[in-house]
């Protein structure tokens, strides 16, 4: 099994895509709930497993391009089938999902195995007629959005209009048709004229839920710039700059590095967004620039570690956070298998461990505890043990229910509440 | 060599530290860290993956971290004092051996013993520490400017940075391994023994394997031309030079 790169529950939560390093997706289906096994209260199975992307190579600067998936975004349902992108770093791809489950049998002019029959054996007409089969699920690529884009892309988002979506990279956004696969719009660009210059790159960028004329993308400097395309092509001008001022006490050479948000994330409402830079998870109010108006810090005793953490790389880890389907709790990774929950109401916060040796299968996860110095309790653990290895990068919620899903590295993890 | 047996005279003045890496408890004096914290980003910039295009955004913090950290050097005035010390020698583009004969020299003057950077990397630092003396007199018999990448991994003594140099061409070599079976043995038998230097053995591999950002890094190898006066501002766009190759590839 390869490693997980991202994961997506579609709208109304029945399916949830992986996509790996290898440029497989697999998506997973929940099943019905029955009224024999009330206690299996719908659970996950494969649905469908497909190769998305292939490694290729760039002859022209003789490089690699990674097949792995960046991110996978599902469009709402119109019709049986179901339809979702999925990117690398330099493609995107829509697929359709749809299912099979009648054939037609009794051709004329072919036999069972599809063989042509001689046409002067025939001596009679018949009408083929659709027989039921074992039920197949087929995905096929639908379109194929490539070229578009320079550097590697890190996040799409399908606008809310539903014919439109943007594919954003290190230093430009494009927006594209879903009708249209050899053009695109630009809509932001911040390559400088000399690459010299170049200090801050683009890392996340979504569309609002409601309104199809807004944005927003975030920076490698801390910063969130929302943008409104109506106001013109180029959405080189923000409409709202969210910065919050840098803590002078807490400076140190590695402020910028970990200032640098790795994951942008609009409430379901629309009326917040959700920032994750490396220590910290933010959520801003769209109508306040000027700072965030909740702070969590996910892992703070970490900050004593910078050093050895930028020397190993971990520092620029991308972690990504979502929003439970009411808006009220936020999750999001972190090192040793452990994700964390904060509820933005009660203010109470969880760690909880994403792994088989310490949780069996239907028990109810233990909350975990990091001890920062001193006396190390029972059950604690103390942060030099930490596995840093062990990343989850990637999590998703349920829209509706509280049913989670957690990658760590190539396993994924579905976590629910627990049943009465 | 690793000088053993100097008595620190350090922080709180009575700690005897006897040459053992591992009884170090004092923390590095601020100068050393950060120091040691230009060398490391130095290094990241220059190990890309060969095959695949490095991440921008990593590039892009790296350098912007390397830019704060000459400032601040800049301010303090630890700059000028490298480059008043370095005469004979255009020191525009040799970043990391002036740090090395500042810091070698700079010991001499204190009597201070380099703690070695234990603290933040096991081999790394320990290594570069190890070595400074040596680099003091192989630095004058050292070739014409060469960009400040091929002198962190100069090759000419041998006992010089091998814990990283080593891990670093693991790294390299790994990668070729994995992909491209047959080059690993094509590069050795290109290398000139005259000189061990990575760049020239990068070069010989590129042209082997066409790797991509071949443009970038046989520019290192390139020497640059460079005004005598040297002073801070040409360091610094000479790094804006490199990451703008490293940016651009």
């Amino acid at each position: 099994a390869d490693i997980i790169s991202t994961v997506e529950f579609n709208h109304t939560g029945e399916l949830l895509a992986t996509g790996d390093k290898g440029g497989r997706v697999v998506i997973f289906q929940r099943e019905q709930e029955s009224k024999n096994q009330p206690h299996r209260r719908g659970e996950y199975n494969v649905y469908s497993t497909f190769q998305s992307h292939e490694p290729e190579f760039d002859y022209l600067k003789s490089l690699e391009i990674e097949e792995k998936i960046n991110k996978i975004r599902w469009l709402p349902q119109q019709n049986a089938a179901y339809f979702l992108l999925s990117t690398n770093d330099k493609t995107v791809k829509l697929w359709k999902v749809s299912e099979r489950d009648k054939r037609p049998e009794g051709y004329n002019l072919k036999d069972e195995d599809g063989r042509l029959r001689d046409p002067s054996m025939i001596t009679t007409l018949r009408v083929p007629v659709l027989r039921p089969m074992d039920l197949m699920v087929e995905a096929t690529p639908r379109r194929v959005f490539a070229n578009a884009h320079t550097y590697h892309i890190n996040s799409i988002s399908v606008n809310s209009d539903y014919e439109t979506y943007m594919s954003a990279d290190d230093l430009r956004i494009n927006l594209w048709n879903f009708e249209i696969t050899n053009q695109s719009f630009n809509i932001v660009d911040i390559k400088p004229a000399n690459m010299e210059e170049l200090t801050e790159v683009i890392t996340a960028a979504e569309f609002h839920p409601h309104h199809c004329n807004t944005f927003v993308y975030s920076s490698s400097k801390g910063t969130i710039r929302l943008c409104d395309m109506r106001t013109s092509a180029l959405c080189d001008r923000h409409a709202k700059f969210f910065e919050e001022p840098e803590d002078p006490s807490n400076r140190s050479f590695f402020s910028e590095i970990i200032s640098s948000i790795s994951d942008v994330k609009f409430s379901h409402s629309g009326r917040y967004i959700m920032t994750r830079d490396y220590l910290t998870v933010k959520v801003w109010d769209l109508n306040m620039e000027n700072r965030p108006i909740e702070t969590y810090q996910v892992h703070d005793y970490l900050r004593s570690k910078l050093c050895s953490l930028y020397e190993n790389d971990c520092i620029f880890d991308k972690f990504e956070c979502v929003w439970n389907g009411s808006d009220s709790v936020i999750m999001t990774g972190s090192y040793n298998n452990f994700f964390r929950m904060f509820d933005r109401n009660t203010k109470r916060d969880v760690t909880l461990e994403a792994s088989r040796e310490n949780s069996k299968p239907r028990a109810i996860l233990k909350p975990r505890k990091v001890c920062v110095g001193g006396k190390r309790r029972k059950d604690e653990i103390s942060v030099d043990s930490l596995d840093f290895s062990k990343k989850i990068l990637h999590t998703a919620w349920h829209p509706s229910e509280n049913i989670i899903a957690v990658a760590a590295t190539n396993n994924l993890y579905i976590f629910q509440d627990k049943v009465n | 060599m690793f000088v053993r047996g100097l008595k620190r005279k350090c922080f709180d003045g009575e700690e005897d530290i006897e040459g053992t890496l591992a009884g170090i408890k004092a923390i590095p004096s601020y100068n050393l860290q950060r120091q040691s914290l230009l060398d490391m980003s130095l290094v990241k910039l220059q190990l890309c993956h060969m095959l695949v295009e490095p991440n921008l955004c990593r590039s892009v913090l790296i350098a912007n971290t390397v830019r704060q950290i000459q400032e601040e050097m800049t301010q303090d005035g630890t700059w000028q004092m490298i480059n008043t010390q370095s005469t004979g020698q255009a020191s525009v583009d040799r970043l990391v051996s002036t740090d090395i004969l500042c810091r070698s020299s700079r010991e001499q003057a204190e009597g201070k013993h380099v703690p070695g950077y234990s603290t933040f990397s096991k081999d790394f630092e320990g290594d570069q520490a190890q070595d400074s003396s040596e680099t003091m007199s192989t630095a004058s018999s050292v070739q014409p400017p060469r960009n400040l990448p091929s002198n962190v991994w100069e090759m000419e003594n041998p006992q010089e940075n091998k814990g990283n140099f080593q891990k670093s061409l693991d790294q390299i070599f790994e990668t070729l391994e994995n992909k491209t079976p047959n080059s690993v043995e094509d590069l050795f038998s290109e290398v000139d023994n005259s000189y061990y230097d990575l760049d020239t053995m990068l070069t010989g591999m590129m042209s082997n394997t066409k790797m991509g950002h071949c443009d970038g890094l046989e520019s290192f190898s390139s020497p640059t031309t460079t005004t005598s006066s040297s002073n801070c501002k040409s360091d610094l766009n000479e790094l804006d030079h490199i990451v703008e190759i490293l940016v651009e590839s």
